[in-house]
Order: structure tokens, then sequence, then C-alpha cells
């Protein structure tokens, strides 16, 4: 029954985002969805991919969205032709798709190939091999080590595409003045300021619960990179991009999400130096279950690191890019009295 | 003691609940944003903090007990402030609130002819 009600609210709001011109209410709909899809999840007992879905596609993803929009405008842009072409080609595709999923088997059926195959030998064995309560992170970090590995090389390379195509050289003497704009403009921000200072801690120390109580429930270096980031993103939107850089050095940031990547990759070498395969974290230490222990706890870290790290990145190369615009906005204005 | 503790945990879930509804139908009934925001800001404040102590009630580990504690502080922290930022950024932006709208318009005209 719950799942009927919010399938139906997720086919209703991407009707919504599809009808809607204005940009703003199309990300915040999106945020919505992402939310929904979570408690989706967790109606599905899904319980890690829902953070993930939470953390991510209603947190972080809205607020990047959001940070475009400050560059780009707020409108969408009318469209005069009727494109009849690509919506023959879309409704064929999506006819193609769902056909395909005639032949999947049942939803939650117990003969399904996923729940005769890998499922039970992850449920059964699990806790004799890895020795860890949380399933879902067994699979993800040991089992399935290498998967995960790419996943992060692929937030990395977002992250390094991103720079690239953002990145703004930053002269000295306009620190001064930027720092200057941003002081007047959050003057009389007091209260937030002031909330938000006092919620920073909290949100670091439960960042980095999730991070390493991973092992136990759900959580994850995902999760916990994006809660991390989230707060300095915060910190970031009330006290100014100059302020937030000096805390974190963009240098050293850039070096984070790099090392992450390189201590994850190198936890595989290690076990292949120690004798074993690829990630095969049995060798890392005498008892194999605590080299398990300490290869899911290592590599999570280098997740969490460079999860962190690339998203602090983004943000700041979009923030900056915004504040660019702004002040060459405010001199052509001088220029112009 | 347990028949007092079920009765009141009752009442607290029963005023918040009706809270709640009250600042839903709020944000569907009231004229312009500003109400809107009031209902939906101050409702559910309370609302849901109503929530919480009536579940505080029933929770008999301590653990349970801690951690409601915990949302609701963060609850009262946080619902008050968004509302703020909402109702600020909103005035910021040039939004009046109904009637002040009209009446800031023929301000505008009286202003040329009698500074009031």
């Amino acid at each position: 029954m719950i799942n009927i009600v919010l399938l139906s609210l997720l086919v209703v709001i991407a009707i919504a985002i599809i009808r809607m011109k204005d940009l703003f209410a199309v990300v915040m709909l999106t945020g919505i969805y992402g939310l929904l899809s979570a408690s989706f999840f967790v109606a599905m007992d899904a319980v890690d991919v829902a953070f993930t879905e939470a953390a991510v596609g209603a947190g972080i993803s809205t607020l990047l969205m959001l940070v475009a929009i400050t560059m780009t405008g707020r409108k969408e842009k009318v469209t005069r032709h009727k494109p009849f072409a690509a919506l023959f080609i879309v409704l064929i595709t999506g006819g193609l798709l769902i056909y395909g999923t005639l032949d999947m088997p049942l939803f939650g059926s117990a003969d399904a190939p996923i729940h005769s195959h890998v499922a039970p030998r992850y449920l059964n064995d699990s806790m004799q091999e890895i020795g860890i309560p949380n399933v879902v992170t067994s699979v993800l970090a040991s089992y399935r080590a290498f998967d995960t590995f790419g996943e992060v090389v692929v937030i990395f390379t977002a992250g390094i595409g991103v720079l690239a195509l953002l990145f703004v050289p930053r002269r000295k003497e306009e620190d001064e003045k930027i720092a200057s704009i941003n002081d007047s403009m959050h003057e009389h921000h007091l209260v937030i300021r002031i909330i938000t200072k006092m919620l920073i801690p909290f949100i670091l120390l439960f960042a980095l619960y999730v991070q390493f109580h991973g092992d136990y429930g759900p959580g994850g270096g995902f999760q916990a990179g994006v809660i991390f980031s989230s707060a300095i993103v915060l910190y970031t939107m009330l006290f100014g991009l100059s302020t937030a850089r000096k805390v974190i050095n963009q240098g050293f940031i850039q070096l984070m999400a790099a090392f992450g990547v390189l201590f994850y990759g190198c936890v595989g070498i290690a076990s292949l130096m120690n004798g074993g395969n690829f990630f095969d974290y049995n060798v890392l230490s005498d008892d194999p279950v605590a080299g398990q222990h300490l290869g899911i706890l290592l590599i999570e870290w280098g997740v969490g690191v460079t999860v962190a790290a690339i998203m602090i990145i983004i943000f700041f190369s979009f923030a900056g890019r915004r504040e660019l615009q702004q002040h060459s906005e405010n001199n052509k204005n001088r220029e112009s009295l | 003691m347990e028949i007092l503790l079920s009765i009141t945990s009752g009442l607290f879930l029963f005023i918040g609940s009706f809270l709640c509804i009250s600042g839903g139908v709020g944000i569907i009934r009231f004229p312009d944003f500003y109400t809107r925001m009031h209902a939906a800001g101050v409702t559910d404040t309370l609302g849901s903090a109503m929530i919480l102590t009536g579940l505080m009630f029933q929770s008999g580990d301590l653990l349970v007990f801690a951690k409601l504690v915990m949302v609701l502080l963060l609850i009262l922290l946080v619902g008050p402030t968004t509302s703020h930022v909402l109702a600020k950024a909103a005035f910021h932006n040039g939004l009046l609130p109904q009637g002040l709208n009209t009446l800031s318009k023929s301000d505008d005209k009286e202003d040329t002819s009698s500074n009031t």
C-alpha cells in the first residue's frame, strides 16, 4: 500500500518536473523526488541505498544544481518547434525497455537468479568470512571492492572534469575586494550564522560516525563524504568563499581527492604484494577476519576522503565562477556610473 | 503509573498531530506567502515537538529517550531558523505581505504630494 502511494507520488512529481518552466522549482522538485525515492527504498528495506539517496539525491545534488542556476538564470528557454521525431524515438525506446522487463522475474519472487545464486552465499557466509554485521558493507567493500574502486574513480574523474572546465586561477589583490563584498553581504545574516556555527561541529561529528559505523549499521564512505562536505558547503555559503578557502586550501583539497583514490588502490596493491588477489584483504593480517576488517576500514576511509574532497571542489569551482561573475558585473556598474 | 504515562503520551501525540494537520490546512488555505509560512513554520515546529515529547513518554529505553531528546533539540534549533531565513529571503527579494502591497503603492502616489 505505502509502495503504491510513494510510486504514484514519484510519477506525479516526474510529470510536474517535465511541465515546469521555472528551473528553481524544477530543482526543488528534483530534491523532493530524491527524498521520496529514499523513503521508497526504506520501505523496501534497502536502508543503505536510502541513506545514500537522501544524502546525495536530495541533499548535495540539489545544492549543486542551485549553484549552477545562479549562474545560468532561472527560466527555461522557450522552444518554438515541436520535437515529434524525438518523442517518437523516446516512445519506441521506452516501449522496448518495458517489453524487456516482461522477461524479468516478478518483483520479490524467490526463484529469481539473484536470490538463488549470489545473495544466499553473501547472507550465509559473510559473517564467517568478513565478520561484520552489515552485509551491504561487506558486499560493497570486500566482495565487490573492485566495482567500488571503479565508482570512486568515476567520482574522481567527475571532479577533475569540473576543475578543468571551471577552475579560476586566483589573483591575490582581488581577494580583499571579494572579502569586503562578502562581509557587506553577510553582515545581516546574524541568526543563521550563529545557528550554523552551533550545528557544524555536530554535522562533522555525524559524518565521522557514519564513516566508522558503516560496518555495523547503514552508512559508509560515500554517505560520510557527502555529509562532511555538506557541512563545509554550509560554512562556505554563510561565511563567503574566500573565508572558506582560508580554512580549506584549494591545493590541499585537490591533494586529498587524489590521495583517497590512490589510498584505495594501494590497499589493493598491498594485498597483491602479500600474495593474495587484488583487494583480497585476508592476507593483510595474520587472522583473515581481522585482515578483512582492516581492509574495509581503510578503503572506506579512502572513499570518504575522495568523495568529500570532490564535492567540496565542485562547489568551490561553481561558487568561484559565480563570484567572478558578480565581480565583473560590479566593475561594469562602476564604469557605467 | 503505566496508565498515567500512556494517557499523557496519547494527549501529547494527539495535540501534535492536530497541530501538524492544521499546519497543512493552513499552507493550503492562507492567502499569501508569509501567512502560509507562518502556518508551516510555527505549527510544524510545535507539532513535531509535541509528537516527540509524546514518544518520549513511551520510550522505555534510555538510549531511545536520549535520541529523541537530540532530535527534539535539532528541530527546535533548525525549524525556527529555516522559517526566519525563508521569510527574510522573501522580504529581501521584494515580496511584501498581501494587503501591504496595495498599501505601499498608494503610499508611493501620496509620497509625491504629501510626505507622511
